[in-house]
């Protein structure tokens, strides 16, 4: 990847403690426009807390934090500005329970973006359209599978018009059988050129879509390269360890 | 004279019923004055106090623990007497209607505090940090993703503690609110006679079923399974 361009995400020098326990040791990483990083390691490794600084959902203890060349450590900064376009998808889906899926996909845009009722649920249907979900706009978390919620949660976070996506472990707590629609959907935003950073052990789905895989371990990164590479000739002993377990 | 004759004419007089009658009315329609004005501010005051404990700030959720804590521990007899011959020591003069409107709110609105905020803590974090993560403030996040959600769980606890404490507006009795056990009570030494008190206990069946049943519809209607 040419590095020309300049990077939407850019962390430098990034250090998070939690009490005693550095859990990021100083973590320099760019995602160029379009790119898709995926982020691998063992449990404990840092690379939820990774992910969860750059939306500040954790307050990072030294570094910095680009998005767009927009320092989000600064004072100045707004955050809650910031955040709408930093999109976030959780391990756990973490849809609203008491709303349908449209008005789990149209709040934002209506309480915090301001737009009307109207507008904010063209543009949700919109978004639920893209996951393939337009049919379930009325239907409640409740009445829908662990996939459909994810992708309802993808949705959600698309409608604000991102300019970054963060997956945190978006198939982890989905039966084997859902795990393919939620990363058809994650393969689309790829081809439709989405910026995104993913934290996952799909393997597979790395390896036909992701530009680069980063090993972590220990609150650092310990090898970074395209996927065809770390995962068949990795250069470090650690990373060798780690992808001769996954792929047992 | 049968026993069964003695029990109606001690309990049910027929014309002890017509002439208590337009009295215990009167203090039905006091009973429900209070008791919606007690329900009203008691549950606002809470659902207020719950919000402001979010903030966490510290000094602030000091002073409003101990202050619920204390209204939780005393027995609402005991906080209206104290403030009905109490505050005219000190110049305050409040009708007893307000003495007893006041300190039952409070009551309610300590123990509404309570409820509303266990519920508020009961909303799993990943609900704030989506809410944050799309760009929702703390407050905004606060209104439309944690209340709405704990509002609802906090339904059924919260009809029990609001009978509760508005049963309590039989306590106006001791300080002269012209509620229903008043007017029984009165009615009772007039007339030597347990009718007038039937009559009241009637008075507040008919008053509260309503509500008991009202609240199993809320329940109902706001229970919904979670993912």
């Amino acid at each position: 990847m040419l590095l020309v361009t300049a990077p939407i995400l850019d962390i430098r020098g990034l250090r998070k403690s939690f009490g005693h326990v550095e859990v990021l040791r100083g973590i320099d990483l760019s995602v160029q426009p379009q790119e898709l990083v995926f982020i691998i390691g063992p449990s404990g490794s840092g690379k939820s807390t990774l992910l969860r600084c750059c939306n500040r959902l954790e307050e990072p203890s030294v570094g910095t934090i680009r998005i767009d060349g927009v320092d989000l450590m600064d004072r100045r900064t707004d955050i809650n500005a910031m955040r709408r376009h930093i999109g976030m998808v959780f391990q756990s889906f973490n849809l609203y329970p008491h709303l349908s899926a449209l008005s789990n996909v149209s709040l934002a845009l209506r309480k915090v973006v301001k737009k009307s009722r109207a507008e904010a649920e063209t543009l949700a249907l919109a978004a639920l359209e893209r996951v393939g979900l337009r049919d379930k706009a009325k239907s409640y978390p409740s009445e829908l599978s662990g996939g459909q919620q994810q992708r309802v949660a993808i949705a959600r976070a698309l409608a604000l018009e991102p300019t970054i996506m963060l997956f945190d472990e978006p198939t982890s707590a989905l039966d084997p059988e859902l795990v393919g629609s939620v990363l058809a959907v994650m393969r689309e935003l790829k081809q439709d050129g989405m910026t995104m950073l993913v934290v996952s052990h799909e393997m597979r789905f790395a390896r036909d879509a992701a530009d680069r895989v980063i090993f972590m371990d220990h609150g650092l990164i310990v090898e970074e390269a395209p996927p065809a590479q770390i995962f068949t000739s990795p250069r470090e002993p650690r990373t060798r360890a780690f992808i001769a377990e996954l792929t047992r | 004279m049968d026993s069964w004759s003695r029990f109606l004419d001690t309990f049910f007089k027929p014309d002890l019923i017509r002439h208590y009658l337009p009295s215990i009315a009167a203090g039905t329609v006091t009973t429900i004055e209070i008791a919606a004005a007690i329900v009203v501010t008691g549950i606002a005051l809470g659902l207020v106090l719950a919000v402001v404990r979010t903030f966490r700030v510290l000094p602030i959720n000091v002073i409003l623990v101990t202050c619920v804590d204390i209204m939780r521990a005393l027995p609402p007899i005991v906080l209206v007497l104290l403030v009905y011959f109490g505050m005219p020591n000190i110049g305050i003069n409040l009708p007893s209607f307000a003495v007893l409107w006041i300190v039952l709110s409070l009551v309610l609105a300590a123990f509404a505090e309570e409820i509303f905020w266990a519920g508020i803590l009961s909303i799993p974090k990943g609900q704030w940090e989506t809410a944050r993560s799309t760009g929702f403030g703390f407050f905004p996040t606060l209104l439309y993703i944690v209340l709405p959600q704990a509002v609802r769980l906090t339904v059924p606890p919260l009809t029990n503690r609001t009978l509760a404490i508005t049963k309590n507006t039989a306590l106006g009795t001791v300080i002269g609110v012209p509620e229903i056990l008043n007017q029984a009570t009165t009615g009772q030494s007039f007339s030597g006679n347990a009718t007038p008190l039937m009559m009241g206990a009637i008075a507040y069946v008919i008053l509260f079923i309503p509500v008991v049943a009202l609240g199993r519809l809320l329940e109902t209607r706001f229970r919904w399974s979670r993912a």
